[in-house]
């Protein structure tokens, strides 16, 4: 009896939790056409969750095409298909790699930080002082924030992409000695621009309001203590990595799958 | 909190950045042709197009000058129906231009090669390939190749 009611509880707070988190993301997109007139805060949340994210992403991005390039490098040459290195890392990258890996540093760099910052902000009691003074905080701290990670994502994951794309470059022309023109040319006659440039930037939008969304809702529904805010931070990263490589999955059968 | 004039600066260069990622990726991995989608439509008919897809290239003498639109299968003279989207500018194919399906390189994509003829008359768009010649499938040339060695050695 006691198992059957711990069951039934944790269902119906998941429901609730799940509930709450839609209400939120509503009363956010409602806020959203605010920021037509208050562009000063989102620009601001775009420094702090895309810009100060850049040099991670760059990073990242260099390191996975060079990886990229010599992994890729190493099972085409036992094919005499070393040529195709171009195609192979344009396509992971732009198609897969980029969108997801950036969502999952975004996760880890960025929403982490909402997370801590709405919800310390929430356990300062600063939140429930906005409302004091009318401001309603939903459209004040939530609603530029989720502008600006929904519009930094896909900036990221396209500079990912780029970046990686001279990664494999330098690695498989550079240092393996792939032929350059074949490089750019098998690369460029294997990648469409509709089908697959354009699906993986829908791809990174729809992670940008998958990780910010998370990201938002755990601080502000956090627990306003010390202990309820750490947590939540964890969630944040753990559910936005599972969210995004659940939905990565729908989203390639829905426009790869044919 | 830095001055509000630095962070817009930092956040201009960070969306410059992502459009041009965005550009590069466009032009130089996808090489996007903004012109694509114009052009007349040709069809040519094949008896076996084995391997080939739509968005293929279509080119004479190596030069790409259109892609493989639409591929479909006509049931009464049971072949196949590509249809063929050609630059507006190379409009002055000659109505006895014959069509093949080729293999660039040993194990590298179909693409269609037209072969242009002597014919005054030019292909009217909407027009149809009468000349085509089929794609080569290895498996058949292998077959072929060992029936003629085995008869040799007769």
């Amino acid at each position: 009896m006691e198992w059957l009611a711990g069951l039934g509880h944790s269902a119906l707070s998941f429901f609730q939790r799940l509930g709450r988190g839609h209400l939120l993301f509503f009363a956010i997109l409602q806020g959203l056409p605010g920021m037509v007139l208050r562009p000063g805060l989102v620009v601001q949340q775009v420094y702090a969750v895309g810009v100060l994210s850049l040099i991670i992403i760059v990073v990242s991005g260099l390191f996975v095409g060079m990886v990229l390039g010599l992994q890729g490098y190493n099972t085409l040459v036992d094919f005499g298909a070393e040529q195709s290195l171009g195609s192979v890392v344009a396509l992971t990258l732009v198609r897969e790699l980029g969108p997801v890996v950036t969502a999952l540093l975004f996760a880890g760099r960025a929403g982490s930080a909402l997370t801590a910052e709405i919800g310390l902000m929430k356990a300062t009691e600063q939140l429930s002082g906005m409302e004091m003074m009318a401001v309603d905080p939903v459209r004040r701290v939530l609603a530029p924030r989720f502008l600006a990670g929904f519009l930094s994502l896909p900036v990221l994951a396209a500079i990912f992409s780029a970046v990686g794309v001279w990664g494999g470059y330098f690695v498989g022309v550079g240092l393996l000695g792939v032929d350059d023109g074949a490089y750019w040319s098998q690369m460029q006659a294997a990648t469409d621009f509709r089908d697959d440039v354009w699906n993986g930037v829908i791809k990174s939008l729809v992670f940008g309001v998958v990780a910010t969304w998370i990201a938002l809702f755990e601080g502000y529904d956090a627990i306003p203590t010390s202990e309820g805010v750490s947590r939540a931070t964890t969630r944040t990263v753990v559910h936005t990595s599972l969210a995004v490589l659940g939905l990565d999955f729908v989203l390639t059968a829905l426009m790869f799958g044919e | 909190m830095m001055k509000s004039r630095t962070v817009e600066i930092w956040v201009g260069l960070f969306v410059a950045a992502g459009l041009a990622a965005l550009f590069v990726l466009a032009m130089q991995v996808s090489n996007l042709t903004l012109v694509d989608d114009e052009g007349y439509p040709l069809t040519a008919r094949f008896d076996n197009i084995a391997g080939l897809k739509v968005r293929a290239p279509v080119t004479v003498g190596g030069v790409r000058i259109g892609r493989v639109t639409a591929i479909d299968y006509d049931p009464r003279t049971f072949q196949a129906v590509v249809t063929l989207r050609i630059q507006a500018r190379f409009n002055q194919l000659p109505e006895d231009t014959g069509a093949s399906i080729l293999t660039s390189g040993l194990l590298g994509e179909k693409y269609v090669g037209l072969e242009p003829g002597g014919a005054e008359e030019v292909l009217a768009p909407g027009g149809s390939i009468a000349i085509t010649q089929s794609s080569l499938i290895l498996e058949q040339l292998i077959g072929k190749f060992l029936f003629s060695k085995a008869s040799e050695e007769k």
